[in-house]
């Protein structure tokens, strides 16, 4: 068996800062004629497969503020529940879908959304069905390592008990950090760095 | 060249006492965006492992020319022409191919382009602040760009960043995503900074540190600075089709 030790060290995170749209959204922030767009806007064409919906909430500091500085990333699974990625070997995703989605939180609300896809299913390392997902990534000022989590579908409610990840966070009160109430075709899906209702955050 | 097999394994877990912990309250911003409660430990599953690809297509010819991609035609940005070079390479020390690289930055007098920057040095007409690059197959990178100033910020009453350029790295897999902050050796406020003290360990300071780079500055033209990043590196994949007992 071939086994590759670590050699070196992961180069160490930074804080995104203030201006993390400046770099990555640039034309959200008035810096045009750069880009033609920015990354990660649009994730779904007219010819994706899968049930439409939105994805809506807000980032919230530990007093309830706002994070209005904020950048969210998604990455999910197509509606057969196949990534769109080279280490994907099951079979090939929808080439319509690319499954990552970047959007900055409102200047004032913190609000980001996302307009995308209902994921399928993908199986857990020992071959069960995790229940449908969208794995987050959240990097602001004051945050000095992305944070990573993800967002189940309040709609799922007896995969979202199978669940082998939910299993792991134990407390139910915690889980339904996790799990975004339906309403319409919108989720609604606050994270909370935070507080009472801190948000479970994943060591991956 | 021979057509590599994607990699499949999941990721070295995370070394947490060399990246910076959450709450670091001399950074007083962390205070209230700091995760208090544990993290849950996460077995890397196909949604960690997996992760979009960026074609050298996503990105336009002068995305990596910040002198030149937001001045107008026959101008360029004011202060001093610097190229920062390097390669993305995983913890193995094997290159990351088609790796997308985006940084940002302040203009030469320490100003970003932002309608809540606050600092009172001038803005730059020819600035624009962002560029982009994707890697090639052995992870190499670069860009050229005026070097930043370092600027205050409000934190401590008399607190200075020092120079410094942001990087967002995008690898193979979404457990790889990584942001971080390059300075420029020899700069005094590297260590007086909070935001660098954010980490602990001095060696892992060091590693953001890019050094001048002689060999590859342009006569007559820009300084060289060297940069490497490292991402997360893979297991083994010989688990791929085992799905018990991994």
């Amino acid at each position: 068996m071939t086994t590759y030790p670590a050699i070196v060290k992961e180069t160490p995170s930074q804080t995104a800062g203030p201006y993390v749209h400046i770099g990555l959204t640039p034309n959200h922030c008035g810096i045009t004629g750069v880009y033609d767009a920015d990354l990660g806007i649009e994730m779904v064409n007219d010819k994706t497969k899968g049930e439409r919906i939105n994805i809506q909430g807000r980032v919230l500091d530990g007093s309830g503020a706002p994070v209005a500085d904020a950048l969210v990333e998604i990455w999910q699974a197509d509606s057969s529940g196949l990534y769109n990625s080279p280490a994907e070997r099951r079979g090939e995703a929808d080439p319509n879908f690319t499954g990552w989605g970047r959007c900055p939180t409102n200047g004032e609300s913190g609000v980001y959304s996302f307009a995308t896809i209902k994921p399928g299913r993908v199986p857990y390392v020992d071959g069960r069905l995790m229940a449908p997902h969208i794995t987050f990534w959240i990097v602001a000022r004051g945050i000095n390592l992305g944070l990573q989590t993800r967002m189940y579908f309040g709609d799922e409610a007896e995969a979202n008990a199978m669940d082998p990840v939910l299993e792991k966070v134990r407390q139910p009160d915690r889980i339904e950090t996790l799990i975004a109430a339906r309403k319409g075709n919108v989720f609604g899906f606050d994270i909370r760095l935070q507080g009472d209702r801190e948000t479970v955050f994943f060591d991956i | 060249m021979q057509k590599k097999e994607p990699e499949t394994g999941a990721f070295f877990p995370r070394d947490r006492t060399w990246q910076p912990i959450a709450y670091t309250p001399w950074y007083k911003t962390s205070i209230l965006r700091s995760p208090q409660k544990a993290l849950i430990s996460l077995n890397n599953t196909l949604s960690e492992i997996t992760g979009p690809v960026f074609g050298h297509s996503t990105i336009g010819e002068a995305d990596n020319d910040l002198i030149h991609n937001f001045a107008k035609p026959g101008e360029s940005a004011i202060g001093p022409r610097i190229i920062v070079h390097g390669r993305v390479i995983d913890e193995r020390g094997h290159g990351v191919a088609g790796a997308l690289v985006e940084f940002w930055q302040a203009n030469a007098g320490g100003r970003y382009r932002h309608k809540n920057e606050g600092y009172l040095a001038a803005l730059d007409p020819n600035f624009g602040g962002c560029g982009r690059s994707i890697t090639d197959e052995q992870g190499y990178y670069s860009f050229r760009t005026v070097r930043p100033g370092p600027y205050p910020w409000p934190n401590g009453v008399n607190d200075w960043r020092p120079a410094h350029i942001h990087f967002s790295i995008f690898g193979h897999g979404f457990a790889q995503r990584l942001i971080t902050q390059m300075y420029f050796e020899g700069d005094p406020l590297i260590w007086k900074c909070p935001i660098v003290r954010t980490i602990s360990d001095e060696n892992a300071v060091r590693s953001l540190i890019a050094p001048l780079d002689m060999e590859n500055t342009i006569p007559m033209d820009a300084q060289a600075y060297h940069f490497d990043i490292v991402l997360r590196g893979r297991r083994s994949t010989l688990f791929e089709n085992r799905l018990e007992g991994n």
